[in-house]
């Protein structure tokens, strides 16, 4: 079992390269993510952004011929051990994807669905858990009123929060996020971005992007991406500042997309 | 303009044709509705045959055809289920699966009177089954197997992948994923497979004819050892093998209408069942 | 996880056992049949005349069934082509949205309908209007017979050409519409030839279907083992024979053996065409 500890990493990278059967997607990259930080990870699409993000819950296991070479350390743990339990680990590590996915139950069983998978059956714990995973997420004054009524009737946005609660009811340390913004009109992305912003206190946070203004606004580390490789890393301040590599600059500055 | 003359003559032509199409299916249901529907009463339904066919009901083919039918969805509905969501959920691009498909194709192109064969050879004599209800189901769930194999995946495949994934994120295992978050929502397509195997097991007359059907029983099966009699034999036996085949006709068409309104009704009902589902399931 | 690895292999045995079906059809076909290739020997089938009952000589050659079956299938199929490539491309390209969703559902209902209550209708409607037609002193005969599997083709024809059809692009459509042909033009040299590989695929499952239907030939053909090529002559396919002689064959004789022999022939066959049309379909990508 992995036990939290603190320490000023929460995940730690080295040297991974990812294969889809032939081809190789990432290349050694070697990255750590400071806990109870938000980092973005931004680059042209195709660079590996998401493919990293997705080697760090181990999603691209579903993905037949697939490969991964080198060690993810999650609270120093390596999560490709053999040992390692992949149950355990996507408990403690949630994920919150491009397309908002509610599942096509009501909206207390979305958010209770996690804690149920888990084997948690008791009505009165599971309702303070979605109670209180929908109020982090900003979504209960919303809903309150209407738990049963089936997710799919929410707004995009609405949606978006409702799977940030599912992933907070498993009560994880680390937050993934792919793009989670993207496929939302502007008022809902300042929602969600604010709402970034509070569970910054909270959870380590690994945002994918490819809206820059985003990653400046919400991140404290920048990670850039190119051609499945980790060109640059640092505070996003500093990276939007004062980027150290000509791709980097390149890329920020729109010179490509 | 004379290229729009002919356009429009040629669409006419291509809608004379669909349409003469149409008539024809519209004609045989006609033609069974309109003899068949006055032989239809419910001493027909509900008496044995009397003097070797020539009179009474049909009572003992719908049980056989009933009780057939049941024995074929008991077999086939689990291996065909099981055999979906394998391919659907586990099965990568490799040589087993692709050997699973091919078998599928296969099965589904084999001529009906060779699962006949099939069935005579394996379960009545290998298996020393008899001609049996037993024998006789097990053939025809070979072959409505297709059906509910690929009926039940193209229901799974339609399960967007997010549900998927969002599941296995919160930290389910694969088969708490598919339990919970496929399955429910493929069970429409499923049971619209397993009517349409239901339609088919009901109408096929060749596979058994080696396996279990019987021409005349004086009474109902008390065992899946026994023979049955079978609509669709039925309909064979009075219209080509009856004595007095003339003389039975109206017996005919009323066996005949029965056993079409079974299969349409089982048809038909599928479509509603997946209209009805597209339209409660929508992402 | 334990239920997760106990359901994988669940999962596998289960999909197995359709491989397992196939092998098993194959070998008790065989096992059946195979005697019959030692004694009275497999040339035995290579001969013209089907007389498997007989106090002088029974003779078991298949050349007049495969004779009958051939016949049929090739009349069947010059009717049942062009009526449902016509009808796939009308369903596809001309119809309005609405007609296709009636239209589509409707001719799948002929798929449904049994094939002995086909093979009735035949009887008692088609036979007779085909004696009366050519003044025959009976209607059951090879074109009978072609025209009623014509009709049991025509729905799996049409619904996977259609399929096919409207598999092409839009884009191709559209290109040759900007060039200015008119739709009728673009309809059959752009779409038909984008979608002709699948249509071929469409025959080709049409063939298999009518060449391995039994109970609707064996009704209307006239049951006549004699080699003809002339469509108003009765005649007796494979399948038909199968059926027919099947139950009244003492078990483990000669007849019985030749019997099987020709189920695996027609096992064969059908498995072929398959196979094929899967390749084509594969190939141009229309099936997964």
């Amino acid at each position: 079992m992995v036990k939290m500890q603190e320490s000023n990493t929460a995940i730690q990278a080295m040297d991974v390269s990812f294969f889809y059967g032939p081809n190789q997607a990432l290349f050694n990259i070697s990255l750590d993510v400071a806990p109870k930080r938000v980092t973005a990870l931004i680059g042209p699409s195709g660079c590996g952004k998401s493919t990293f993000l997705r080697c760090l819950n181990r999603m691209n296991d579903i993905i037949p011929k697939t490969r991964l070479t080198g060690k993810v350390l999650i609270n120093g743990q390596d999560i490709y051990d053999a040992k390692e339990n992949i149950v355990d680990l996507r408990k403690q590590v949630g994920m919150v994807f491009q397309k908002s996915n509610p599942f096509p139950k009501s909206i207390f069983d979305n958010v209770a669905y996690g804690p149920r998978i888990h084997k948690l059956h008791d009505r009165k714990r599971l309702a303070e858990i979605v109670e209180k995973s929908l109020r982090r997420a900003a979504l209960w004054d919303e809903v309150k009123d209407r738990l049963g009524e089936n997710a799919m009737g929410l707004s995009g946005g609405q949606q978006q929060r409702l799977c940030i609660a599912r992933a907070l009811a498993v009560d994880p340390q680390i937050l993934l996020m792919d793009e989670p913004a993207s496929a939302l009109d502007p008022k809902s992305t300042t929602h969600i971005e604010d709402l970034i912003g509070e569970l910054r206190q909270d959870y380590t946070i690994v945002i994918v992007t490819h809206n820059m203004q985003q990653a400046a606004r919400v991140s404290d580390t920048t990670a850039f991406f190119y051609e499945g490789r980790l060109i640059e890393l640092g505070r996003t301040k500093r990276i939007f500042t004062k980027p150290k590599e000509k791709q980097t600059e390149d890329y920020i500055t729109g010179r490509f997309g | 303009m004379s290229g729009n003359l002919s356009q429009k003559l040629s669409y006419q032509l291509l809608r004379l044709i669909t349409y003469g199409i149409v008539l024809c299916i519209g004609y045989i249901l006609f033609d069974v509705i309109r003899h068949g529907l006055p032989v239809i009463n419910w001493d027909f339904l509900t008496s044995f045959p009397r003097r070797s066919g020539s009179e009474g009901g049909i009572l003992p083919a719908i049980v056989g055809t009933f009780y057939l039918t049941v024995g074929t969805i008991m077999v086939a509905l689990p291996l065909g289920i099981g055999c979906a969501i394998y391919l659907a959920e586990y099965a990568e691009q490799n040589r087993f699966s692709e050997l699973v498909r091919l078998a599928i194709i296969t099965l589904a192109g084999v001529p009906s009177i060779v699962y006949g064969l099939f069935g005579l050879g394996l379960f009545v004599i290998f298996c020393r089954f008899g001609t049996s209800i037993l024998a006789g189901s097990l053939t025809l769930a070979c072959m409505v197997l297709p059906i509910i194999i690929v009926t039940s995946e193209e229901a799974l495949r339609a399960v967007p992948r997010g549900f998927r994934e969002a599941s296995l994120a919160l930290g389910a295992t694969k088969w708490q994923t598919i339990r919970t978050n496929v399955l429910p929502y493929s069970i429409s397509g499923m049971i619209t497979g397993s009517i349409l195997a239901i339609g088919r097991a009901a109408g096929e007359t060749a596979p058994i004819l080696l396996t279990v059907a019987a021409f005349f029983l004086p009474k109902l099966p008390g065992s899946v050892f026994d023979q049955v009699m079978a609509l669709p034999y039925h309909l064979y036996i009075l219209a080509t093998q009856h004595p007095e085949t003339e003389k039975v006709l109206p017996l005919q068409y009323g066996t005949a209408l029965v056993l079409l309104m079974l299969v349409l009704g089982m048809n038909i009902g599928a479509i509603v069942i997946r209209i009805y589902f597209r339209k409660k399931y929508k992402w | 996880m334990r239920t997760d690895n106990f359901m994988r292999i669940l999962l596998v045995a289960t999909a197995s056992i359709s491989v397992l079906i196939v092998a098993l059809i194959f070998l008790f076909l065989g096992k059946e049949a195979m005697p019959f290739a030692f004694e009275p020997g497999i040339g035995k089938l290579f001969d013209s005349g089907w007389v498997p009952v007989s106090f002088q000589e029974e003779r078991f050659g298949i050349y007049p069934l495969v004779a009958g079956s051939s016949l049929v299938t090739v009349l069947a199929m010059l009717i049942s082509i062009p009526l449902s490539v016509v009808g796939a491309i009308y369903i596809s390209e001309v119809a309005q949205p609405m007609e296709r969703e009636i239209l589509k559902p409707f001719i799948e209902i002929l798929a449904s309908i049994p094939s002995v209550v086909l093979g009735f209708f035949g009887l008692l409607v088609l036979a007779p209007l085909v004696k009366d037609v050519f003044g025959l002193n009976s209607g059951l005969n090879a074109l009978t017979a072609s025209l009623l599997l014509a009709l049991m083709a025509l729905p799996t024809i049409i619904t996977i050409s259609e399929d096919a059809l409207a598999s092409v692009p839009q884009s191709f459509k559209q290109a040759s519409l900007a060039l200015g042909a008119s739709e009728l033009q673009t309809i059959f040299k752009v779409t038909v030839p984008a979608a002709l590989p699948g249509i071929m695929a469409a025959i080709m499952l049409g063939i298999g279907r009518v060449i391995g239907e039994t109970m609707a030939v064996l009704m209307v053909s006239g049951n006549s083992a004699i080699i003809s090529f002339f469509p108003l002559d009765p005649i007796r396919t494979m399948t038909a024979t199968i059926a027919a002689e099947m139950g009244e064959v003492p078990f483990g004789s000669h007849h019985y053996q030749a019997l099987f022999w020709i189920g695996l022939i027609l096992l064969f066959v059908t498995f072929l065409l398959n196979a094929f049309s899967r390749i084509i379909l594969k190939k141009y990508g229309m099936a997964q």
